[in-house]
């Protein structure tokens, strides 16, 4: 169990993020958003913000040089003067110091023809449609027997529509790239970004450069739950600006403006059936989610994959539709899919208890599958029924009495719930390298990023195991793209996609090293495309279950969870400390979802209104009492040389479910529409 | 272009960390970004620049304050304590070894904010200061888990660090207390 190896420079301030590198003389960014949600620019007027002292020069449609196109449509910055959303980039101002760019960036103005638009999201929309597929590349639609007859002769039956709205991941650290153009052509970004490789791989396509000529440094990210998974316009902003003032450029995105340019969670309306025998015995699951992506690029969640997951059940139909709004473009958040998804699907389960009178812990043991029932494939593992039995004994289910709406204590109404977690366990092809020194020590390179996960440490752990070494003799170097190759941290596929390339590179280097170093050292590299294609076909999954106690005061409708305990299979721990908080970090961010984020579309103006900390509630320290997670132990070794499975997004999924299911059971009060605000129970109670 | 668009300067004194700054700061500088950009003093982090995450928190003259809310201009001669001087001849705080041993950060975005807000919670303590929790507003309030969590609750961590934050304040408490009954 080891400390964060990065824990002095966190605790002393000495780590640098993205703004933070010293550069010479930089000059600063400030956008300016537009201010209709759908029409054409017809003029940008500079001039009032350029006769500013300090102000170096304003970029818009009228004056950006041209840029390549990419898949991301966000990223064509400044290329077009069609406006897709409200609150899209429009201009950047680009002085000496923040407070010139920022007053210069309220002196632009932006003259527009405004077309009416449409911002919001309803499952009768007639331009619903199916998408080729869901994220990344799963199938739209997926039909097993005949799932409406089954429905309709099942002796039990939910038919219920749950929503979730948007929600933005709001990492601490906002996106930030400090850009500079070299002497000879390259162009350097510190970035605050969950993936330099990718970073660098999709701005030299927007800039038409050679990929060795963008260099991504990213050594300290402060969070991104996804956000930062893919780049956003803000590292084109800067680049270009960069370019154009001939100076390094920083830019972070204000608060307020992550709200519409740097991704969030698409808001959910999804249909949820459940036909089952009379003892809870599944025959038909039916899930048909609506969602929305923008006009400037599909993103189609694959909100319904985890039904193809989780139950046993002879016929089922999963259907996704998107409809595109004049919206900002929805993109990764915190276990994307799985986190809407499991929420419908784990409400609609504990409906199913109650309907049935089974214990929900009893329900989901009883509908267990040992073959993923969408592929028929044997799981390489899965370990739910083992989760739900140290959860229940762990959190004391056993003597629960099922009845809603009984215990009072006071003015609180006191209640439990449970649900089930899943998350795919992912493998993607990396490169690295390992060296040994005469010395006895060794470096290992590798692009991963570490934002906040302990990637850093856990890479260090498992070279050290590989090379039977003390971790203390062997360094890590991450977040460069300068180092080979690595995949995004994301999809919780970091430590086991960056861990497999280490653990060859390593073995590589045993090998070669034969017992000794030569002097000048010794050097092996791996690349793990071929081993990762060569696997044979499993279902690969983790598995976890998740516990709450809630107290809703009867007076307020204010819900508080008391306790939450979250147990986990999610294959080998590698190290416990860290594990464990990012385990309750998902788990807290789940409460978040549950109680309090959301983010409201106005419709009249068409965009996200609450757009800042203020009124985009996350959890606070006091919303956070006693909260813990655990897991069973789980030998799988059908993943990667590690066998482990990711850990940093399970904690998220199923979180909401628990405690939604914990405030009907506290209430009698079954909320379908997250987040559970006092505004929405109190009528209700 | 009106005229307050125009830049204005002014020239302040601060005392970071022990040391003496003499400055010119444009009389819209923000304490935090004069901290971060022209004293290179990057430790304290801007999330919000609104006053609403706690991020910027440092000790300005003795007590937590958002840096991103306060004008540098207006604090002129005013003392400053950072991040970066938490730690004494390199000896981190018992704050500071705290957070490290309960994995009381992850991102370590928020950290920063955290560990000055804590500093200052210890002391607030210290002076008898009750909180929104207290129960007795005259008796010496003792630093239990529901003190902590509410003092601790302007400062947001997204990486949802807050128990291992709770565990890393209570026992720097105890330790203080253990020090202060020594002494
Ligand atoms: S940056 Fe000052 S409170 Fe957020
Ligand atoms: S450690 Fe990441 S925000 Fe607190």
């Amino acid at each position: 169990m080891s400390d964060r190896l990065e824990s002095r420079e966190k605790v002393t301030g000495a780590a640098r993020y993205a703004y933070e590198h010293p550069l010479e003389n930089p000059a600063y960014a400030a956008a300016v958003q537009s201010t209709v949600a759908k029409g054409e620019i017809l003029e940008v007027h500079a001039d009032a913000a350029l006769r500013i002292p300090g102000v170096l020069t304003v970029l818009s449609c009228e004056n950006a040089p041209h840029l390549h196109e990419v898949a991301n449509g966000e990223l064509a910055v400044f290329q077009s003067r069609t406006v897709a959303y409200r609150g899209q980039f429009v201009a950047a101002v680009i002085a000496e110091t923040l407070d010139i760019a920022r007053e210069a960036a309220r002196h632009v103005r932006v003259d527009y023809v405004s077309e009416p638009f449409d911002v919001l999201l309803s499952a009768d929309d007639p331009r619903l449609y199916k998408p080729d597929k869901v994220n990344p590349a799963f199938p739209a639609d997926t039909e097993q027997g005949d799932p409406e007859g089954a429905f309709a002769g099942s002796a039990v039956r939910v038919d219920a529509t749950y929503t979730t709205p948007a929600e933005h991941n709001n990492p601490m650290e906002p996106h930030t790239t400090a850009a500079q153009w070299n002497d000879d052509g390259t162009l350097t970004l510190y970035d605050s970004t969950q993936g330099a490789s990718l970073v660098q791989d999709t701005i030299a396509q927007v800039f038409g450069l050679d990929r060795t000529h963008v260099r991504v440094i990213a050594r300290h990210v402060g969070g991104g739950f996804g956000s930062k998974g893919t780049p956003r316009p803000n590292v084109v902003l800067a680049a270009m600006a960069a370019g154009a003032v001939g100076r390094p450029v920083k830019f972070a995105v204000p608060r307020q403006q992550m709200f519409a340019t740097t991704g969030y969670r698409t808001p959910t309306i999804q249909r949820f059936r459940l036909g089952a025998d009379a003892d809870g015995t599944l025959n038909s699951i039916i899930h048909e989610v609506f969602e929305q992506s923008s006009t400037v690029t599909e993103f189609a969640e694959q909100t319904a994959t985890p039904t193809r997951v989780m139950y046993r059940a002879g016929n089922r139909r999963t259907a996704h539709r998107l409809v595109r709004l004049d919206v900002p473009t929805p993109s990764w958040m915190r276990a994307p899919g799985e986190t809407p998804g499991m929420f419908a699907q784990e409400s609609a389960m504990d409906e199913l208890a109650v309907a049935a009178g089974v214990d929900p812990v009893e329900l989901r043991i009883r509908n267990d599958t040992d073959r993923e029932p969408d592929s028929g494939l044997p799981f390489s593992s899965r370990n739910l029924v083992a989760c739900l039995r140290e959860g229940a004994d762990r959190f004391g289910w056993e003597h629960r009495d099922p009845a809603p709406g009984v215990r009072r204590e006071g003015r609180k109404l006191v209640g439990t719930g449970v649900a089930a977690s899943t998350y795919p366990a992912y493998l993607r092809p990396n490169k690295a390298t390992a060296r040994a020194e005469e010395d006895g020590t060794f470096t290992v390179r590798i692009a991963a990023a570490d934002i906040g996960t302990g990637a850093r440490t856990a890479l260090t752990l498992i070279a050290a195991e590989a090379l039977k070494a003390d971790a203390d003799r062997v360094t890590v170097e991450i977040g460069d793209s300068a180092l080979p190759q690595a995949s995004v941290a994301g999809g919780s596929a970091g430590t086991a996609s960056w861990g497999t390339a280490v653990v060859r590179a390593c073995e590589s280097l045993l090998g070669k090293m034969n017992g000794s170093v030569p002097p000048g050292g010794l050097e092996a590299s791996a690349d793990t495309a071929e081993e990762i294609r060569a696997r044979d076909a499993y279902a690969r999954h983790a598995f976890g279950a998740q516990f709450c106690e809630v107290e809703v005061d009867a007076d307020t409708g204010e819900v508080r969870v008391r306790r939450m305990l979250g147990v986990f299979a999610a294959g080998r721990i590698i190290n416990a400390k860290t594990a464990r908080s990012q385990f309750i970090g998902g788990m807290t961010m789940g409460i978040g979802m549950a109680l309090m984020e959301e983010s409201a579309m106005d419709p009249e103006f068409g965009d996200y209104v609450n757009r800042d900390l203020a009124q985009y509630h996350v959890p606070a320290c006091a919303d956070v009492r006693d909260i813990d997670a655990a897991w069973v132990e789980e030998s799988d070794p059908h993943l990667n040389p590690m066998g482990a499975k990711g850990i940093g997004e399970i904690g998220i999924v199923g979180a909401a479910a628990a405690v939604a299911n914990a405030v009907h059971h506290a209430t009698g009060v079954r909320v379908r529409d997250l987040p559970i605000t006092p505004a929405r129970l109190l009528p209700l109670l | 272009m009106d005229s307050e668009a125009t830049p204005v300067h002014a020239e302040i004194a601060l005392v970071v960390n022990g040391t003496e700054h003499r400055l010119r700061v444009d009389t819209r500088a923000s304490l935090l970004d004069t901290l971060r950009e022209d004293l290179g003093l990057t430790g304290s982090k801007k999330g919000c620049d609104h006053g609403q995450c706690g991020a910027c928190t440092v000790l300005l003259d003795g007590r937590r304050a958002n840096a991103c809310l306060a004008l540098a201009v207006a604090h002129d001669g005013a003392e400053v304590v950072t991040v970066e001087g938490l730690a004494r001849d390199g000896r981190l705080s018992p704050l500071q070894e705290a957070f490290i041993e309960h994995d009381g950060f992850q991102c370590g975005y928020c950290t920063p904010g955290q560990l000055c807000s804590a500093t200052a919670v210890l002391d607030e303590a210290d002076r008898g200061w009750p909180s929104a929790v207290t129960e007795d507003l005259t008796a010496d309030p003792v630093l239990d888990d529901d003190e902590i969590r509410e003092r601790m609750s302007g400062n947001l961590c997204r990486c949802g660090a807050y128990t291992g934050i709770v565990k890393a304040v209570r026992e720097a408490a105890r330790e203080t207390e253990t020090d202060g009954a020594r002494a």
